[in-house]
């Protein structure tokens, strides 16, 4: 392949890519209002389009044309910052996410993802991990007392949490022994006797899932753990001093981001692609990209069902949870899955 | 060529955000500008082929350390610093000083290295080679660390419990000692 190729293949998925991503995000916002509206009993977006399914368009215009406020005393410069930073790390950390496996178009093939790195996870983990200062920085910059504790709240919590979502996948690298995406994913293929799928969910890695789930929503700020913009206490935390289209800058980087933590969780619990593949050709290549949607599409659903059943935790509930249930969980996640591949190593043949 | 050109942008970078670090007078662009150094210097290691390394820079670098330092300045409300001249042996010793480490660095770089050296994207950074120096060749070391990072933790947590929430003999010990009460707080959480 040559390099005007690989450029052109690159910047054609990319643009794909975020195009959809920005999508999802658009309509994981509409899922929201309709989900919320049906545990509510209400009706929820009905008037534009059909279902209210142009809504997000309705909204994103709504946004645009929207004053663009600058109160007097924030610190400029980083109040004008800090929401491109939560949406710019938002919108990176999908680049080297895996959709699907390799397709043929052409003369050219290539693989469903932007980029393969032998690192994938750790990417992720590192982009996401700087997304932290977009809302640290807004909470500063906006020189207001609720903009502020929800920022060192927001900090605070990202950065515990953090801990125990990274220790909750260090199982699953070990079951796989690679930090690749893909590996991980490939790693997960076939069935146990006949029927269960061999994710790595039914593999041992119950209690690591569960640690990632949990904490994967404390990550994105989401209910039961939004704390940072906890509406009761904090008037809107983080963003109160925004409007318009930064406002919404902080909004596209939520859902961004949530769409990112179910695709990690797809990918390193439930299998990634994998599942029963039939029909032509065409269908073939088909079909894992649309289990993978439809897995992510699971957890876009359960973060929202979530978000309008539980109420929110305390902040210091949060906190211990985190470091005094989580961690040690997770640790303890780490050092059965070691002993269980080391014993499998050892004899093997004996534990499945 | 690619690889080079844009090695030598992330440098440039780096070497801008290290001076604006120096230049800025506010703390947060201070901790800003020392952020885009991390980063900077991961994407060299990216560009040299040291994925892992590139990855752990951002994630304990970037990600960890640094939010500490913002939290830190965020919460204790540093304002600007002031601006003095400075004292004169700074700049007597400081300018001379810059001067040879830089040729010293120059001069290594040009004669020392024995004609070896790493080309762009050569770096051997695979997690499995990094993997099997720190827990096979280097096991012993490697542990040492962790346990003297431990020992920095445990002193950390001693500095920072105030002396007077350590249990002190109560004056009136005759007397049966009575819990004060007050709403139940878990250990560590105290205000």
């Amino acid at each position: 392949m040559s390099i005007t190729t690989f450029l052109i293949i690159s910047l054609i998925k990319s643009a794909v890519v975020i195009g959809v991503l920005l999508t999802v995000v658009a309509y994981s916002v509409w899922l929201e209002r309709k989900v919320s509206a049906r545990i509510q009993n209400r009706w929820g977006p009905t008037r534009v389009g059909p279902f209210g399914l142009l809504q997000p368009l309705a909204d994103g215009a709504k946004f645009i044309f929207k004053e663009d406020l600058t109160q007097p005393h924030v610190y400029k410069p980083l109040y004008i910052a800090a929401p491109t930073i939560s949406l710019v790390f938002a919108i990176t950390s999908i680049s080297v996410i895996p959709f699907g496996n390799w397709v043929n178009l052409g003369p050219w093939g290539t693989y469903l993802q932007i980029t393969d790195l032998n690192v994938g996870l750790l990417v992720v983990l590192a982009i996401t991990s700087m997304g932290v200062y977009g809302i640290a920085l807004a909470g500063w910059s906006s020189n207001n007392k609720y903009s502020l504790l929800g920022g060192l709240r927001a900090s605070a919590q990202m950065v515990s949490y953090e801990v125990s979502l990274g220790l909750s996948l260090v199982g699953v690298l070990i079951m796989a022994g690679s930090l690749s995406l893909r590996d991980i994913v490939d790693a997960q293929h076939g069935v146990f006797w006949g029927f269960i799928p061999r994710w790595n969910i039914f593999h041992g890695q119950t209690l690591g899932f569960f640690i990632y789930l949990i904490s994967a929503y404390a990550e994105t700020n989401r209910t039961p753990f939004d704390l940072p913009e906890a509406e009761s206490e904090l008037v809107a935390g983080y963003h109160t001093e925004y409007s318009s289209m930064k406002f919404a800058m902080f909004f596209m980087a939520e859902y961004a981001n949530m769409t990112t933590a179910a695709c990690l969780a797809t990918l390193m619990f439930l299998g990634g692609w994998n599942g029963p593949i039939f029909g032509p050709v065409i269908l073939q290549d088909l079909l894992p990209v649309f289990w993978f949607c439809l897995k992510v599409f699971f957890f876009i659903f359960l973060y929202v069902w979530v978000r309008w059943t539980l109420p929110r935790f305390r902040y210091d509930q949060l906190m211990s949870f985190g470091w005094k249930v989580l961690l040690p969980l997770a640790m303890a996640n780490i050092v059965y899955t070691a002993l269980v591949v080391a014993l499998r190593a050892q004899y093997p043949g004996k534990f499945f | 060529m690619f690889h080079l050109i844009l090695f030598l942008c992330f440098g440039a970078i780096c070497v801008a955000g290290a001076i604006n670090l120096l230049v800025q007078s506010h703390p947060i662009n201070s901790a800003l500008s020392l952020i885009v150094v991390m980063a900077s210097l991961a994407a060299e290691y990216l560009l040299l082929g040291a994925e892992f390394v590139a990855a752990v820079q951002v994630i304990v670098y970037a990600g960890a350390i640094m939010v500490l330092f913002v939290i830190t300045i965020m919460l204790l409300n540093a304002g600007k610093e002031e601006r003095t001249q400075g004292s004169r042996i700074a700049t007597l010793v400081g300018v001379p000083g810059v001067a040879i480490g830089g040729l010293l660095v120059a001069w290594t770089l040009l004669h020392g290295s024995n004609g070896e050296k790493v080309a762009i994207g050569a770096l051997p950074g695979d997690p499995k080679d990094i993997a099997r120096l720190l827990f096979h060749d280097f096991l012993l070391p490697f542990e040492v660390t962790s346990v003297l990072i431990l020992i920095a933790i445990m002193g950390a947590v001693v500095l920072a419990s105030r002396p007077e929430a350590i249990a002190r003999p109560h004056p009136h010990s005759s007397a049966p000692a009575v819990e004060e009460p007050g709403e139940l707080v878990a250990p560590g959480k105290e205000r």
